[in-house]
């Protein structure tokens, strides 16, 4: 329970930095909404005039306690540009972000733990060289290449999807196939890591004096690898894993551009040139939340696993 | 642990195949494009703005045009058509302006557009009432004042006459006191505005209801594409029909399913000089890197040959007021251009930096070929990418630079929107262009009575801008549109604006 505080605690102070951070930031770079909306029809009385409408003038503490006792309500507050509230403005595109996060990650995790115990047994053979330089090679692509190559292949080509056409969440059948393609470019390089990493971490548990044991008595290797080695190579795992989620996150931003996926990505990226805070704000602690609560949910599940590391 | 091995490598394989195996069935209802009346057209960034007076960018009066309409709009020739003022007569002064409405013009909303209407629009685009961020129209503060005799007639009476006048009611009418402008807009174009998904796409609707018969095109979406990889990619997969505003590289790698048309982007492209700082506030400074920059050179290196070079602040489908006789004032000369320097004292050229906004790959081409072009006058110019914020509030609002590369468009048709900046008391005067009988020549355009005069001080301005070399003057861009074969009826117009009033699918 101690635990769990401590951890949750952890978690609202982590949101409250970044958050913090981001509207410093803001308030540090040239350029303001206002003259952003004016563009090139900005004169210095008109950027004054709007300033005032949109409260920009008022000082940098009150408008990030305004900010921040209306995250509190749950108010996000209205986006300057798009003169609607943040909350239904972002709502589809949060969903939209997650969901491909969420592929990607069943993606990276399903590969890759039946790979690596494949990849195990190859140690010492000729075919560990193959996997050693393939491996390499995966983790070398960058995500928006193997975009853009899938875009041309599945979708240009062979017309399995239409990139740039997102069939829209109602559609739940036909944006999961769409999904599929930008998951599956952002998987690739982190399922090499990951196999890469867990095979390292089953190897140096093969060297143990357990498993010699365990041969020694008349078990054999494949069964030893599963049933003891795997378990033990677990809790590295998920930590890694868990890590694994933050990087997904910023695969994500990218690779959403390649494919035109309507999520936070490009509302994230254009809200900065916008100087749209409001909804930088929300983005920003939406994915900061995203990131620090799955490396709770992995630190509980280790604890679940092995108790001994709720008190280090 | 042998079991939960199996089902984790069944559960892979399944979750794979699942969504694999189902694209090999049917295709995406995209891909049995061309519907009869559908349209899917690639814009590359979102509308900046759904009220028609709060528009700023133009890739947003670019689509909106469809939607909103004024008294009097554009058309492709560059005249001006009735549009709800079905006509209107103009008294022995020219103060007083009656326009007669069109009968039965409807709202998006079912109301019927009456004076009232326009008088509210008129007064609202004027700034004299509403938001701080509504793009005034200062040419309307000519208007003293507005009579509604009836419902269906408005008298506009102003201050002093003015031939542009007409031109500037081309802002838009919208309902009186409706006020949800910003999120539902409502105007009476030929389209209707459905929805809007933040960075996605807009929809608009025919009007059936629209004053000049309803639309070919029942649905428009217009899908925002800012990636350049994926503009194309977004042509080929059939997710867009249409995409304007392309780079050469682009054009050239679609062919088969599109046909490329050409028009112009309608910009003044150059390499504005901060006439205020040192070294451009010398005359022959600036008349020295007009020699030195070969505008057809940059034509042919940086934009495949696709172009239209120009000396002054005006474009070719201006016909009434481009003066073809300013392209070549100066003709590539770098002997002349280094006389030049010498005389105004830098013998061994000087060092400057050219801003550059990053997102607009043509201007940083641009300015590249210049750079190399200056190197041979012993200039040497450096280039500084900055964010198109921070050029907006640095270079153009603060006016902190020593020479920037844009291309700068006429928010109307009207030869004062692309001179009256150049004045030295103008607001948007980016480059601090301070010349007295310039500033003349402008208030006795204004004054003109006559139609042909005025074109004549027009264009006296213009001479003026080049004389002075104001700026190292480039070109109007070309605009290249992919349109997916079957698509016909594209219009282009002087002005930036996308028509699909009169698009259709041939079949």
């Amino acid at each position: 329970m101690k635990y769990a505080f401590r951890r949750l605690s952890a978690l609202l102070l982590t949101m409250f930095l970044v958050s913090l951070c981001t509207f410093a930031a803001f308030s540090g770079i040239s350029g303001s909404a206002a003259e952003a909306r004016l563009g090139t029809q900005a004169t210095p009385e008109r950027v004054a005039a709007l300033r005032e409408e949109l409260g920009l003038n008022r000082p940098f503490a009150v408008r990030y306690a305004e900010w921040l006792s209306g995250f509190a309500t749950g108010n996000l507050g209205d986006s300057l540009t798009y003169r609607q509230n943040v909350g239904g403005l972002l709502r589809d595109k949060v969903l939209v972000s997650l969901l491909l996060s969420g592929m990607s990650f069943a993606l990276i995790v399903l590969c890759s733990i039946p790979l690596s115990l494949l990849v195990v047994r190859w140690a010492g053979t000729p075919l560990d060289v193959a996997h050693t330089l393939l491996n390499q090679f995966c983790m070398s692509v960058p995500p928006f290449f193997t975009g853009l190559l899938l875009s041309w292949v599945f979708g240009v080509a062979l017309h399995w999807f239409t990139p740039g056409a997102f069939p829209g969440l109602s559609r739940t059948g036909d944006a999961l196939r769409f999904l599929l393609f930008p998951a599956v470019a952002i998987a690739v390089p982190r399922t090499a890591m990951t196999v890469r990493m867990l095979r390292g971490t089953l190897l140096r548990e093969l060297n143990r004096d357990y498993v010699r044991t365990a041969i020694s008595r008349g078990s054999d290797r494949s069964s030893v690898l599963r049933r003891h080695v795997l378990k033990n190579a677990l809790t590295p795992t998920v930590a890694f894993l868990a890590q694994m989620m933050a990087e997904i996150v910023a695969g994500v931003i990218v690779v959403e551009q390649v494919f035109g996926v309507p999520g936070l990505g490009r509302m994230l990226v254009v809200s900065i040139s916008n100087r749209d805070y409001p909804v930088v704000q929300a983005i920003v602690v939406i994915l900061a939340f995203w990131v620090v609560a799955s490396n709770t949910v992995a630190d509980l599940i280790n604890v679940r696993i092995d108790p001994r590391l709720a008190d280090i | 642990m042998k079991r939960t091995f199996l089902a984790l490598l069944a559960g892979a394989a399944l979750f794979c195949g699942l969504l694999t195996g189902c694209g090999s069935g049917g295709n995406p209802p995209e891909q049995e494009a061309a519907h009869a009346d559908e349209l899917y057209v690639g814009i590359a960034q979102d509308l900046d703005s759904l009220d028609p007076h709060k528009m700023v960018a133009a890739g947003t009066k670019e689509i909106m045009f469809n939607v909103f309409e004024g008294l009097v709009k554009p058309a492709p020739s560059g005249d001006l058509l009735p549009a709800l003022a079905e006509n209107w007569t103009i008294s022995e002064d020219r103060l007083a302006y009656t326009f007669r409405l069109r009968p039965g013009v409807k709202f998006h909303n079912g109301a019927i557009v009456t004076a009232a209407d326009v008088v509210y629009s008129l007064e609202r685009a004027s700034g004299t009432s509403g938001a701080a961020d509504i793009v005034t129209v200062d040419a309307l503060s000519n208007i003293t004042a507005m009579e509604t005799p009836d419902e269906m007639t408005v008298i506009l009476r102003l201050a002093e006459p003015s031939n542009e006048f007409l031109s500037y009611l081309t802002a838009a009418v919208i309902p009186a006191d409706y006020d949800q402008q910003d999120t539902a807009p409502v105007g009476t174009g030929p389209f209707r505005f459905v929805s809007r998904t933040a960075q996605e796409s807009v929809v608009l609707e025919r009007f059936d209801d629209y004053w000049g018969g309803a639309a070919a095109l029942k649905t428009v979406t217009c899908r925002v594409i800012e990636n350049a990889d994926s503009i194309l990619m977004s042509l080929q997969s059939g997710a867009v029909d249409l995409f304007a505003h392309l780079t050469i590289t682009q054009a050239q790698q679609l062919t088969a399913d599109f046909a490329i048309e050409q028009g112009a982007m309608n910009l003044v492209q150059a390499l504005y000089l901060n006439n205020a700082v040192e070294p451009f506030n010398d005359v022959r400074v600036r008349q020295a890197l007009c020699y030195a920059v070969d505008k057809q050179a940059i034509i042919d290196l940086a934009f495949d040959g696709f172009g239209f070079p120009i000396g002054s602040s005006m474009y070719p489908a201006f016909s009434k007021y481009f003066d073809d006789a300013l392209t070549d004032y100066y003709p590539h000369d770098t002997e002349k251009a280094k006389e030049l320097l010498a005389a105004a004292g830098y013998p061994d050229g000087f060092s400057m930096t050219i801003t550059v906004p990053s997102n607009y790959q043509p201007h940083i081409d641009t300015a590249q070929v210049i750079v190399e072009q200056l190197k041979e006058v012993g200039v040497r110019a450096e280039i500084l990418p900055v964010e198109w914020e921070t050029w907006l509030s640095e270079t153009y609002t603060g006016r902190n630079f020593e020479s920037t590369v844009i291309g700068v468009d006429a928010s109307t048709m009207t030869a004062r929107a692309l001179l009256e900046r150049f004045t030295s008391t103008a607001g948007n005067n980016f480059i601090n262009y301070n010349n007295e009988a310039y500033d003349n020549l402008f208030q006795q355009a204004q004054a003109c009575t006559d139609d042909d005069e005025q074109t004549e001080v027009y264009r006296a301005m213009e001479r003026n801008l080049t004389e002075n070399a104001a700026n190292v003057y480039i070109q109007d861009m070309a605009d290249l549109l992919a349109v997916r074969h079957g698509l016909a009826g594209v219009r282009f117009y002087p002005i930036y604006v996308l028509d699909l009033y009169g698009l259709h699918w041939e079949s």
